[in-house]
């Protein structure tokens, strides 16, 4: 329950590009074309589901506070948490160039697909951020962690999809000459936004679940409101309250 | 000297990094509901895009071309490490606001690309004025962007409400004004970045995309 409640958080009510603007750069230079952005979003999936765990990984047994003690008890008092950037960075630079040797020795058919795109990747705002939001969001297990690193890549996959579907179809109407091209673009994805916004009460909605899992799922979604949003937030705990 | 001064004034207008040359939208979207933040967002930049420039200038020479990505990665994570530890000590509240998005300094594009495009072909002294340049053209949308979004959603400027007391009912808000809770969430953002390359775009026919 816990992954489902996760996966589908992830693409829709987490949506990498509509509720965090992660990866905007290559969602707009990349999504002209469907099949191009085809691309550019199954690598980045792929991406995503390598860097997010292994990243687990390196916060869970190197960087936390303490997480060191597996060396020895004279190493559990070490903080590294300040080199998070750094090696997260350096993992996803290492991973991209190495996903992309090994593509290309063993599946040339996929590299001619994927290849070009794999450079782009590594300085993509989504994959960085897929590591750092799952630091900050404390996913608690690899399995987790991988469905996360998934997830998000499929929501991104979904909106560079999505815009560029939209682009293709676009050439066709009277857009202002000065809105053309990037404007009209902006303006499209904030509307977009705003639809996916209405996936937000999917997960606190329905009285006819079972009672505890709801009051989970309500408190997953309570820490990501922002708190000047006050009455999501008074909405939320009545339905806390109800479900009690 | 006049070709100096356009490597800072151009990315200002004609050559904006966020609404022509497109880099840098995540960071320029997400931090922008109060005027504070994107102030603070545009000094990191600033720091990290000016430092960084001179650095990746003064190494351009012995970084091999084909690690060059991680290695201007390793040197714009190390800034980013320090305005992060920076802001953290001076600034808390602040960095808790701006979250990831700091760490996001690394792969925001403007960086890369600027490296790419400019600081691996030239002096450190032009290099620098090309990243001031265009750290400032993205300062500059973001604290519009900022000064719209906190104004008409809640009232405030730098947290110092400007149109009067929206419970007491004084100022505008007498005439039965109201704050757009809207401009505060996320998809406004977008909107409003929209509407300023409309603008920039009607004023200066050159830019229009066909």
């Amino acid at each position: 329950m816990e992954h489902v409640e996760l996966f589908f958080k992830s693409i829709f009510i987490d949506n990498m590009v509509f509720a965090t603007f992660l990866g905007m750069c290559s969602y707009l230079a990349v999504s002209k074309k469907v099949s191009t952005a085809v691309g550019l979003g199954a690598a980045v999936i792929f991406v995503l589901a390598i860097t997010v765990p292994l990243n687990w990984l390196l916060d869970q047994y190197i960087l936390q506070p303490g997480a060191l003690s597996w060396l020895g008890a004279e190493y559990a008092s070490y903080d590294l948490s300040f080199l998070s950037f750094i090696m997260f960075i350096a993992t996803i630079a290492t991973m991209v160039q190495l996903v992309e040797i090994v593509v290309e020795k063993f599946s040339p058919a996929l590299y001619n697909s994927l290849g070009i795109f794999l450079p782009l990747i590594a300085v993509n705002c989504a994959i960085l951020g897929g590591s750092l939001f799952m630091q900050s969001r404390e996913i608690a297990t690899l399995g987790l962690a991988l469905n996360y690193g998934v997830a998000s890549g499929i929501g991104w996959f979904l909106a560079i999809l999505a815009i560029a579907a939209i682009r293709e179809k676009i050439r066709y109407s009277a857009v202002p000459p000065a809105l053309r091209g990037l404007g009209i673009t902006f303006i499209i994805t904030g509307l977009m936004a705003i639809g996916f916004m209405s996936f937000g009460g999917m997960l606190t909605g329905g009285d006819e679940g079972p009672k505890q899992e709801d009051a989970t799922a309500v408190e997953v979604i309570e820490e990501d409101i922002n708190e000047e949003d006050a009455t999501t937030k008074s909405d939320l705990e009545i339905a806390q309250n109800t479900n009690k | 000297m006049a070709k100096d001064s356009r490597l800072i004034l151009d990315p200002l207008t004609d050559n904006n990094p966020i609404t022509i040359q497109v880099l840098g939208i995540c960071s320029a979207l997400a931090i922008t509901a109060e005027l504070e933040a994107s102030i603070v967002m545009s000094i990191s930049v600033l720091f990290v895009m000016g430092v960084g420039n001179v650095v990746i200038s003064l190494m351009r020479n012995i970084i091999p071309s084909k690690i060059r990505i991680i290695a201007q990665l390793i040197v714009v994570a190390t800034l980013v490490i320090i305005v992060d530890l920076v802001l953290k000590a001076f600034a808390y509240e602040l960095s808790k606001t701006l979250s990831v998005f700091v760490g996001l300094i690394i792969t925001n594009c403007i960086i890369m690309g600027r490296f790419e495009a400019f600081a691996l072909g030239n002096g450190p002294w032009r290099s620098f004025l090309d990243g001031i340049g265009n750290a400032l053209g993205y300062g500059i949308i973001l604290v519009i962007v900022g000064f719209f979004r906190e104004l008409l959603g809640s009232g405030t400027l730098l947290g110092i409400p400007v149109l009067g007391d929206p419970i007491e009912k004084t100022g505008l808000y007498a005439f039965g004004y109201e704050n757009n809770g809207f401009m505060l969430l996320s998809p406004m953002a977008l909107i409003v970045v929209g509407i300023i390359i409309w603008v920039q775009r009607t004023k200066n026919k050159a830019l229009i995309e066909d």
